[in-house]
């Protein structure tokens, strides 16, 4: 049986990974190459890089540093931030990405998933959406979760699917940086709702906390995270060998 | 050397940098005289099978593919590109792929269980057939190695050449080989230091 995904996520900045990183064995803790050497050594089953950068200099750096990445490890890449054309899609994927996630872009233009599944396959497309509860309600939230778009978040993840979209991110904004664990029961709500696998971001704590949401959520198939990883405070090898204690099937 | 097919379909670029990661010089080619001089050849592929076969004629690459597996050379095909050896697919309509493979591609849906996710997407674990000796390019892995796989069609009725199988709510094709003809459904250069090792086994097969 296909075994659950943990994917460290990486923002980068004009080149180098930002979030402080906090490893006793890594000297050049922002140098994504050697980050990304270390997280596929250390047995994570995916990575996501994510484009923080503004300026044009910023992007040419990124795609630079993502041919090097991509040169040197060999599992799947995930490439998101600014990307709202088709031609973002064929930069990211020259350089040897292997998905590109779109979130705001997909937004504005939703056409944007259609023509990128047709052209690159429905397995190459991934929707990120940003969600918060509104008057009980799940929103869209665009622009790094600053805005409320007012659309239905499970409305929009289903139009995503149908349009095309071989895979969700759903970041929960209500649990980011909270520390308290995943969004189980919005997390719930979409694996109900579509059959493309569904990825769990935000809220991750500790190990406990990826315990719960693959015990709680079966149907979820990868958790995301980016500061736990980065500080140090879950080291992957402790964490998969925690869930295939606890009788979620993992690759060690 | 190892030539890659080229037809125009697909990203290159894991293929190019996993060879060299194994110290193998690779040529993305169309080219008969190159491929004639290459000792192995991969045949690639993403996307649907309809407009990759389409492309594979249209550049002439079937009948480049044919002669060169006719000639013994080992060859073998990765996701699509293995999809491709077989002799029918039903991936939006039908298609006639090269035969190289008995058998034929079709939708995984129609055999999982609901509820499962597709595509299936991920690392899932190989299993080899006890009836049969271990292909080559497997001798060096474990029981139950993991590999990356995306795909939402596969190999079905190939029972005497699939060579590797995968669990995922039923018994799916993984690999397959008849004679010099090889394919994996999975990702070799997407699976890490495995996939790596299953590069170079093919890379050295005589």
């Amino acid at each position: 049986m296909v075994t659950k995904r943990i994917i460290p996520c990486l923002d980068v900045r004009n080149g180098r990974v930002v979030k402080g990183v906090n490893f006793l064995d890594v000297q050049d803790v922002s140098d994504p190459v050697r980050l990304a050497d270390y997280y596929s050594r250390s047995g994570a089953d995916e990575l996501v890089f994510y484009d923080i950068t503004a300026s044009v200099e910023g992007r040419k750096l990124f795609t630079d540093i993502l041919t090097d990445v991509a040169a040197s490890i060999f599992i799947p890449l995930t490439v998101g931030g600014g990307i709202s054309r088709l031609e973002d899609f064929e930069r990211v994927l020259s350089c040897g990405a292997d998905k590109v996630s779109v979130n705001s872009g997909a937004i504005q233009t939703p056409e944007l998933i259609d023509q990128a599944a047709k052209r690159y396959g429905d397995q190459c497309v991934v929707l990120s959406v940003d969600v918060k509860r509104v008057d009980g309600q799940f929103h869209v939230f665009r622009g790094g979760g600053r805005v409320d778009t007012g659309l239905d978040a499970l409305e929009w993840i289903r139009q995503g699917v149908d349009r095309g979209a071989g895979e969700v991110v759903v970041n929960s904004i209500d649990t980011d940086g909270v520390k308290g664990g995943f969004d189980l029961e919005l997390l719930q709500a979409v694996c109900r709702l579509v059959r493309v696998p569904v990825i769990a971001s935000g809220g991750a704590g500790g190990i406990g906390d990826f315990v719960d949401l693959f015990r709680s959520v079966p149907d979820v198939s990868a958790g995301l995270a980016a500061s736990i990883f980065h500080f140090g405070t879950v080291a992957i090898p402790d964490l998969k060998r925690e869930l295939d204690r606890k009788g979620v099937l993992v690759r060690l | 050397m190892i030539a890659v097919i080229d037809y125009g379909v697909g990203n290159l670029f894991s293929l190019k940098s996993s060879l060299s990661a194994i110290g193998q010089e690779a040529v993305v080619t169309r080219d008969q005289e190159e491929l004639d001089r290459a000792d192995h050849i991969l045949l690639p592929g993403v996307g649907a099978f309809g407009d990759a076969v389409e492309k594979l004629r249209s550049t002439g690459m079937d009948r480049a593919v044919l002669r060169q597996a006719a000639a013994g050379k080992p060859l073998l095909g990765i996701c699509l590109g293995m999809q491709l050896l077989f002799e029918t697919s039903f991936e939006y309509g039908e298609h006639q792929g090269l035969g190289l493979i008995s058998g034929q591609v079709r939708d995984i849906g129609t055999v999982l269980p609901s509820g499962l996710a597709i595509p299936h997407m991920g690392w899932n674990a190989l299993h080899f057939p006890g009836e049969r000796p271990r292909s080559p390019i497997f001798w060096a892995l474990e029981e139950g190695t993991h590999v990356y796989f995306v795909h939402s069609f596969a190999g079905f009725d190939c029972k005497g050449q699939c060579t590797a199988t995968t669990e995922y709510g039923a018994e799916l094709t993984a690999a397959v080989q008849n004679g010099n003809v090889y394919g994996t459904q999975f990702h070799p250069e997407k699976s890490g230091a495995v996939g790596l090792t299953i590069l170079k086994a093919f890379c050295e097969l005589e």
